[in-house]
């Protein structure tokens, strides 16, 4: 019983890991670098959904978390380069790295949502947005951090099978919060803060910590995404990246799994596929938002997910089958 | 002999230059029906805000089986005991009826969030008892046909019955209904104060009740408190408060003098 309980807490992560090592392999390296965007992007988007979808809060500054778990990473396995001689070492350094990454952006998450918290939804989007430009402006005036220039050289130490497996475990977290008690007190923030309040949910708590997992887990994407470029430099945390985020859930239908990951997926491929119109990415993003506003305001699946759109029967052996 | 659930000492809330409530005093003791009444905007829906943490009162205290709660916030003022509705429905709209049941399970849930998403042992079991408790207080309250509905689809007779048993469901001590019988019609009035007066005697505990009509509530209650401009004018027992100068004249030229009277017969004793 008990090594099936374990199996049971990880087997979604297992199962993508085994996938996609089998098909990395095989790959042409324009779809790797595709697919490694991708996973990025539905890490971001999934994470962010989980505070503006779930929660009901309007953060725009997930790009400012990206950074700080990106340039820790970066920082960690620079300064620790010619200690570790072997592969498997340098592996476990980037591992370590990235989780550092994790628990600094977390941090900041932490320091950036307690306060903010606290107030009225709008005071967050604009602490968001500001702390986005803090942290952008605070890298490019500081020598430790390579200014506008970045850390350059670092090693292509991020593989699709961690990008596919950070995607699962972001997935996983957001899915199985959901159908939880936890993930139903978040739920009942969005829905009514006041009820949720006196049905016993401590909402400043429960926004706190939505808030921090979703900083984690950009962090976590920072730091991949560095690695996979070679390059941490400011120009990937913008605010711009901050709204592609929030465009991609908008569209995909704040707290929807499913959505976010749908949309961050194929909207990265299109646009990477369109590569010549990578110009023209922010017009893009800005039509499809204006044009959803207008005729889809909930976006694509609203708050439900693919699932529910299934027939009758085979939701019920779903539900069933999956506990 | 246990302490009274609920202790109000000049509990007084100041709106600006408005005192909303001034020196309200009220206790409760375990099992008692007690109603709250007054003409619009007399203050009640104020009391309950005070008392369940909603605003914090401007002075006074409110005191739960012996404790002072003043300045705690509502999530902990309802783990203490006290459970309420709302004047205004306000459901969790867009989840299922038994979400929003179980959600007010939430403070009964050990597991935590890793054990959550590794869908621990502990966790599952935790699951598995929320959804039976919730599903229980749905029967209670005759929405287990509901179960899977969305809350914003129900009709308003049995969004206001959800309310109740969201409120159950968090196992108070005290439970507070604000105008659980607006917006229904004299028959459903009826069945609705028997069920509030079922409700205590099934689960033992102690309801404050608050009513605009005090025909509604003279039937159940064993007491009354009559509220006026934020001024307690009168309670005691239904029978002496409805004879009471000041009670008749707060309601004077108010509007449901002029609709036809419905009166509440809810018989038998305790
Ligand atoms: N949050 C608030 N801010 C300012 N005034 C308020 C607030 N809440 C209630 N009031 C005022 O307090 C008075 C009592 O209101 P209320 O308690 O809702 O009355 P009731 O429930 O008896 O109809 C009203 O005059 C109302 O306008
Ligand atoms: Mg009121």
């Amino acid at each position: 019983m008990k090594p099936l309980i374990a199996l049971r807490s990880v087997a979604p992560l297992l199962l993508t890991g085994i996938l996609v090592a089998l098909v990395q392999g095989s790959l042409p390296d324009y779809w790797y670098f595709v697919l490694v965007v991708a996973g990025i992007n539905i890490i971001l988007a999934v994470s962010l959904n989980i505070v503006n979808g779930f929660t009901g809060q309007f953060s725009i500054g997930h790009a400012g978390f990206m950074a700080v778990g990106a340039y820790t990473a970066a920082k960690i396995v620079m300064s620790t380069r010619g200690l570790v001689s072997t592969g498997a070492g340098e592996q476990l350094v980037f591992l370590g790295a990235l989780a550092a990454g994790m628990v600094t952006a977390a941090i900041a998450g932490f320091l950036v949502g307690m306060p903010s918290l606290r107030l009225r939804g709008d005071y967050l989007a604009i602490v968001t947005l500001g702390f986005n430009e803090i942290i952008r402006v605070i890298i490019e005036n500081s020598e430790f951090l390579g200014q506008a220039t970045g850390i350059s050289g670092l090693p292509k130490l991020t593989t699709l099978a961690y990008v596919g497996m950070a995607a699962a475990i972001t997935v996983m977290v957001a899915v199985r919060l959901l159908q939880s008690t936890h993930g139903r007190a978040l739920l009942a923030i969005r829905e009514d803060e006041v009820a949720a309040e006196a049905m016993g949910v401590d909402t400043t708590g429960y926004k706190v910590r939505a808030f921090v997992i979703a900083a984690a887990l950009a962090g976590l994407a920072g730091g991949l995404l560095v690695f996979y470029l070679q390059l941490c430099t400011p120009k990937s945390f913008t605010f711009i990246k901050s709204i592609e985020v929030v465009a991609m859930i908008v569209l995909g239908g704040l707290g929807s799994v499913s959505g976010a990951f749908l949309t961050a997926a194929v909207l990265t491929i299109l646009l990477e596929t369109l590569r010549g119109f990578s110009e023209y990415r922010m017009v893009v993003y800005s039509l499809l938002l204006i044009f959803f506003m207008l005729g889809r305001p909930a976006g694509l699946f609203g708050t439900r997910e693919i699932w529910d759109l299934l027939p009758r029967w085979r939701r019920k052996a779903a539900a069933g089958g999956a506990p | 002999m246990s302490a009274p659930v609920l202790e109000a000492r000049k509990v007084t809330m100041q709106f600006g230059g408005l005192k909303a409530l001034s020196e309200f005093e009220l206790v409760i003791e375990p099992r008692e029906l007690v109603g709250l009444i007054g003409p619009n905007g007399a203050g009640k829906t104020t009391a309950f805000n005070a008392i369940t943490g909603v605003y914090p009162p401007s002075s006074g205290d409110v005191i739960l089986s012996g404790e002072r709660v003043n300045g705690q916030r509502p999530h902990q003022i309802c783990g203490k005991g006290i459970a309420r509705t709302f004047q205004n429905i306000r459901l969790f709209k867009q989840l299922s009826a038994i979400d929003n049941v179980r959600i007010a399970c939430h403070q009964r849930a050990q597991a935590g969030f890793a054990a959550a998403v590794l869908r621990s042992g502990g966790f599952l079991a935790d699951e598995e008892r929320i959804t039976r408790r919730a599903e229980e207080f749905l029967q209670v309250m005759g929405l287990a046909h509901r179960r899977d509905e969305q809350a914003r689809n129900l009709p308003y007779g049995e969004q206001r019955r959800l309310e109740i048993a969201r409120a159950l469901a968090t196992g108070p001590k005290l439970l507070c209904l604000d105008e659980p019988a607006a917006g229904m019609n004299a028959s459903e009035k009826v069945s609705l104060m028997e069920l509030v007066r079922k409700i205590r005697d099934d689960f033992g505990l102690a309801i404050l009740i608050i009513e605009h009509d005090m025909r509604v509530v003279m039937g159940i209650s064993e007491r009354l408190v009559v509220l006026d401009h934020g001024v307690t004018i009168a309670k005691g027992s239904p029978e002496v408060v409805r004879k009471d100068p000041k009670v008749i004249e707060a309601y004077l030229g108010d509007s449901y003098l002029e609709e036809k009277h419905i009166a509440v017969p809810v018989g038998g004793g305790k």
